[in-house]
């Protein structure tokens, strides 16, 4: 064992390759490390990102010149008064109110589902449960709003079923209805509020699933102790416990609606959403301020709606 | 190799500061070379830090290190001919064991033969032979520790530095691997520089041992030494057991009032009346409470005229039963003046 | 007094609730099979259902169509560089915040997530507009600079999620041994790596592949897969090869993320010691 002296092995009679030095050169200075790991990400978001976000702010403040179809850059509030005119109003009061009703719809929708998913099965049905509504996050958002395009033309699979069920009377008389209805149920509002429901439910299924997870069963379990019947017990200790996972659920949802154009282009008439507005304004017209004043919008109502949110207590839980 | 009159490690007024908190403070240092030296100390005491500013993984905010008489206080850890087992085992969890033990060699770009060779020889070492395959996971803790052990030592350093090795180990396993590794070390030669909270280990093993406490070395010297003639109450409590007798009772048993301790093993426990000798000192007691500990006894004796003194004793001829029905027993408590060890200095 | 034994009777769901259980559920899933439905179809110009005959002439039909190779091609390689430089950027973000104490370390996970967080028409319109004050024009880099954004934070968090599992003594002993920082990272960083990158690589993939909104704003004229089929949802003749086209975008981008997801699944169930 003592034959081997260390000097063999010491290495020390090599230089050091440059790779060595360079790597000895940062060790000793964590700092400059720091900055080399850091640097470019930090770089890009804040150049890219946060710089384009800035110029959207700015955008906002310039005003197209119908003259000359230029953007002038100059300061000014006439874009933003622009907003006020009543078909601009319309537009934000039909986005907003759709994305009022998806809320309200998906909520609805997502609580059993959730519901039965935490209190009543199996750890196996649940993990496959929970696969379950993931899946449908992974396929292409947009192939899943086209699905409905074929489910809801005229003589697709879904006036199929109402024909089938003999429902064609309510169908049409649901159509034939001011603000809602359409020529077909493929190019109105209806369908427009059905496709949202239908992308948008996992994005609230999942926090809700992830509110009531958080619920001991002990606690369900003392208040029937104390004699409360189950419906009373959903009511008092359930739902309120649940409505952090609500609340985070329909930011998404609020969010998601304000902004999207996609399905309202797909599956709409003439009447604009924000998200066709800001995207035609950009388009053709180059009336890149009148369209960065339109995102705001969006982005005021989420803020004034996670404030409110976070005074409710939907933080709190997360 | 004969035995280097450098030292192996000096540390020449070495500092480092977290902020305001004063890990280690103007440490002076030498370890010799071929010694088991071990750094004992509570946790926060600064012996891990220094162990880690020899291996390179921590800068001293002041002062300098020396390796066998090389400035290395800016060498990062791969340029020093230090090894480093860790507290734990650090193994890499996607290599296998015969992997992990060859790594320092392959690095090194060795070639394959040699490699192997040594390989075989440190896995004969650690007596872990035909493990080369296993992934860690595989193996037991004193499984995995033996390979952090060979995966140091395979690259022959002068210097080895051990970051409590045993503390995941169960009291057994920890006892005949304490043994194992001293006799690795005097076999191999290299210096082993060993940190460790367990008094009990660091008189088992060393050669010599600091005690460190708030950053400082408070005492440095052989385990006998360091035992017999404790610097401080802090070294006198933190190594063995010990009274710590002071005041009123220092006057009334020596004749003055100076701090001094005295160990446990030493008082003898007689019959009260017994003939004071000259060369003793003496006290009367009773028996207040006793632990029996299978191999002895522990007794807590309340003095006459106040404070206690704890008592140990063999059990040669005490069962359990004899030890448990003491309880309230007046006892004269006796030793040799000679054993009564002065205790100067702070804490 | 109610009896007890009434209320802890119920530990079985009621009809009511599993068959609005099941109804939520069969609504997530429905619509996909109904495209997979439709990609058979003989009829060429309307969705009647019952579909009057099944055929697979249409996905001969779509493979020989120039346009949607061309989109294809642009998607593939925009997701394939976005992809690349979401791995670049995001280890160097989770090795930085992993290893070092600075200012504003927490800010930067929220930093990173504003791209995903922030509804897509806001990151679209912003670069568009950015695009717009810089004069820079629209091209294959402007297509991938958007995505990388918001791509870079699925790599981040699988990085970092890896890391944080990472004995940092590890690397000490590395070190120890006689290895340098680069060939610590080659043998002993990388490998502990390789599954996370692998799954950060996928999710990126996928989400930049199937990306419509902020592509929307970023590409002028160029047309990636979905924006070609975004482009196709008005147009009657071509609805049969859009219902394969459609189907195979389902296969592309579910597929990385079933194999991402089984990647975390299997590490975080794993062998690490």
């Amino acid at each position: 064992m003592q034959n081997n002296t260390p000097a063999s092995t010491s290495g020390q009679s090599k230089p050091p390759s440059p790779g060595s030095r360079f790597s000895t050169y940062i060790y000793q200075r964590p700092s400059l490390f720091l900055l080399l790991l850091l640097g470019l990400p930090l770089l890009w978001m804040g150049v890219v990102y946060l710089g384009s976000l800035i110029t959207l702010l700015v955008n906002s403040f310039y005003y197209l010149d119908d003259f000359s179809g230029l953007v002038v850059r100059q300061f000014t509030l006439a874009t933003y008064l622009n907003l006020f005119t009543p078909a601009n109003l319309d537009i934000v009061r039909r986005t907003a109110g759709m994305a009022f009703a998806v809320t309200i719809a998906t909520a609805i929708v997502a609580f059993p589902l959730a519901y039965y998913t935490t209190r009543y099965a199996s750890p196996r049905l649940k993990g496959f449960l929970y696969l379950a509504v993931l899946l449908p996050l992974w396929s292409s958002y947009l192939v899943r709003v086209y699905s409905w395009k074929l489910i809801l033309a005229k003589e697709g699979i879904f006036s199929w079923l109402i024909a089938q069920l003999g429902l064609d009377g309510a169908l049409n008389f649901m159509l034939r209805l001011p603000g809602i209805g359409g020529s077909s149920l493929s190019l109105s509002p209806i369908g427009i509020f059905l496709v949202f429901v239908y992308v948008w439910l996992p994005y609230m299924i999942l926090p809700i699933m992830a509110a009531l997870e958080r619920v001991p069963k002990s606690v369900l379990e003392a208040s029937g102790d104390l004699g409360a019947h189950p419906r009373q017990t959903f009511r008092h200790v359930t739902l309120p416990l649940a409505m952090p996972g609500v609340i985070a659920g329909s930011i998404f949802t609020f969010s998601l609606t304000l902004g999207d154009f996609i399905v309202p282009a797909s599956l709409g008439n003439s009447s604009f959403f924000i998200g066709q507005a800001v995207l035609s304004h950009q388009g053709t017209s180059g009336n890149i301020p009148l369209a960065a004043a339109f995102t705001m919008i969006p982005i005021v109502i989420m803020i004034i709606y996670l404030l409110v949110a976070r005074k409710l207590g939907a933080f709190d839980a997360l | 190799m004969g035995v280097s009159p450098l030292p192996a490690v000096r540390f020449d007024l070495i500092s480092r500061y977290f902020g305001e908190v004063k890990a280690v403070d103007q440490l002076d240092l030498e370890i010799l070379d071929g010694e088991f030296f071990t750094m004992l100390g509570p946790s926060g005491s600064g012996k891990t830090t220094c162990l880690r500013m020899i291996a390179g993984f921590d800068r001293p905010t002041s002062g300098r290190i020396w390796l066998y008489g090389k400035d290395v206080t800016d060498l990062p850890p791969y340029d020093r001919e230090v090894n480093t087992v860790f507290q734990d085992y650090a193994l890499f969890p996607h290599m296998t064991v015969g992997e992990n033990i060859a790594y320092g060699l392959m690095i090194r770009k060795v070639p394959k033969a040699e490699r192997l060779e040594r390989l075989a020889e440190m896995l004969d070492l650690v007596r872990l032979p035909g493990m080369a395959e296993r992934k860690p996971n595989q193996l037991s803790g004193g499984q995995r520790q033996r390979v952090a052990l060979a995966r140091a030592l395979i690259n022959h350093p002068r210097l080895l530095l051990l970051d409590e090795p045993l503390g995941a180990l169960d009291l057994k396993l920890r006892q005949q691997m304490q043994l194992e590794l001293k006799s690795i070390q005097q076999r191999v030669g290299i210096t082993f520089i060993y940190v460790t909270h367990d008094q009990e280990e660091a008189l088992t093993m060393s050669d010599r041992l600091a005690v460190f406490n708030h950053g400082k070395i408070e005492q440095l010297g052989t385990p006998a030494e360091i035992y017999e003639h404790p610097i401080s109450p802090f070294v006198a409590g933190f190594v063995g057991t010990s009274n710590l007798v002071s005041g009123e009772l220092a006057t009334k048993l020596i004749g003055s009032a100076e701090m001094f301790s005295i160990r446990p093993e030493k008082i003898h426990i007689m019959p009260p009346g017994t003939e004071v000798k000259e060369g003793e000192c003496a006290v009367d007691a009773s028996v207040r409470d006793m632990v029996y500990l299978g191999l002895y006894t522990r007794y807590l004796m309340e003095l006459e005229g106040g404070g206690d003194l704890v008592v140990v004793q063999q059990n040669l001829n005490t069962t359990s039963m004899d030890a448990l029905s003491v309880r309230g027993h007046p006892v004269r408590l006796i030793w040799q003046r000679i054993h009564n060890r002065r205790v100067s200095g702070s804490s | 007094m109610p009896s007890k034994s009434t209320a802890q009777h119920n530990d079985r769901a009621s009809l009511w609730l599993k068959l609005a259980a099941a109804g939520a559920l069969l609504f997530l899933h429905i619509p996909v099979w109904i495209i997979l439905l439709y990609a058979f179809t003989t009829d060429e110009a309307t969705y009647s259902f019952p579909p009057p005959g099944l055929t697979t002439k249409w996905f001969g039909v779509a493979w020989a169509r120039q346009d949607f190779w061309q989109a294809f091609s642009l998607s593939l390689r925009v997701a394939l560089i976005a992809t690349l430089l979401a791995l670049i950027l995001g280890t160097l973000a989770a090795a930085a915040v992993y290893r070092g104490r600075f200012f504003g370390r927490e800010s930067i996970s929220f930093l990173l997530i504003l791209p995903l967080a922030l509804p897509g028409i806001v990151t679209g319109i912003a670069l568009r507009s950015a695009l717009g004050l810089t004069n820079i024009p629209f091209s294959f880099w402007t297509i991938v600079i958007g995505h990388a954004t918001f791509c870079v934070v699925v790599v981040y968090n699988n990085v970092l999620a890896r890391f944080r599992r990472f004995g940092h003594s590890q690397i000490e002993a590395s070190m120890d041994l006689g290895a340098n920082g680069f060939q610590t990272f080659r043998h002993i960083v990388l490998p502990h790596l390789a599954t996370a990158l692998l799954a950060g690589g996928m999710l990126a993939f996928a989400l930049s592949f199937d990306e419509v909104i902020v592509t929307t704003f970023t590409s002028g004229q160029q047309a990636t897969l979905p924006i070609w089929i975004f482009s196709q949802l008005t147009r009657p003749r071509d609805r049969p090869v859009t219902n394969v086209v459609a189907v195979f975008v389902v296969l592309i981008t579910f597929i990385p993320i079933l194999l991402a997801h089984r990647m975390t699944q299997q590490s975080s169930a794993g062998t690490e010691s």
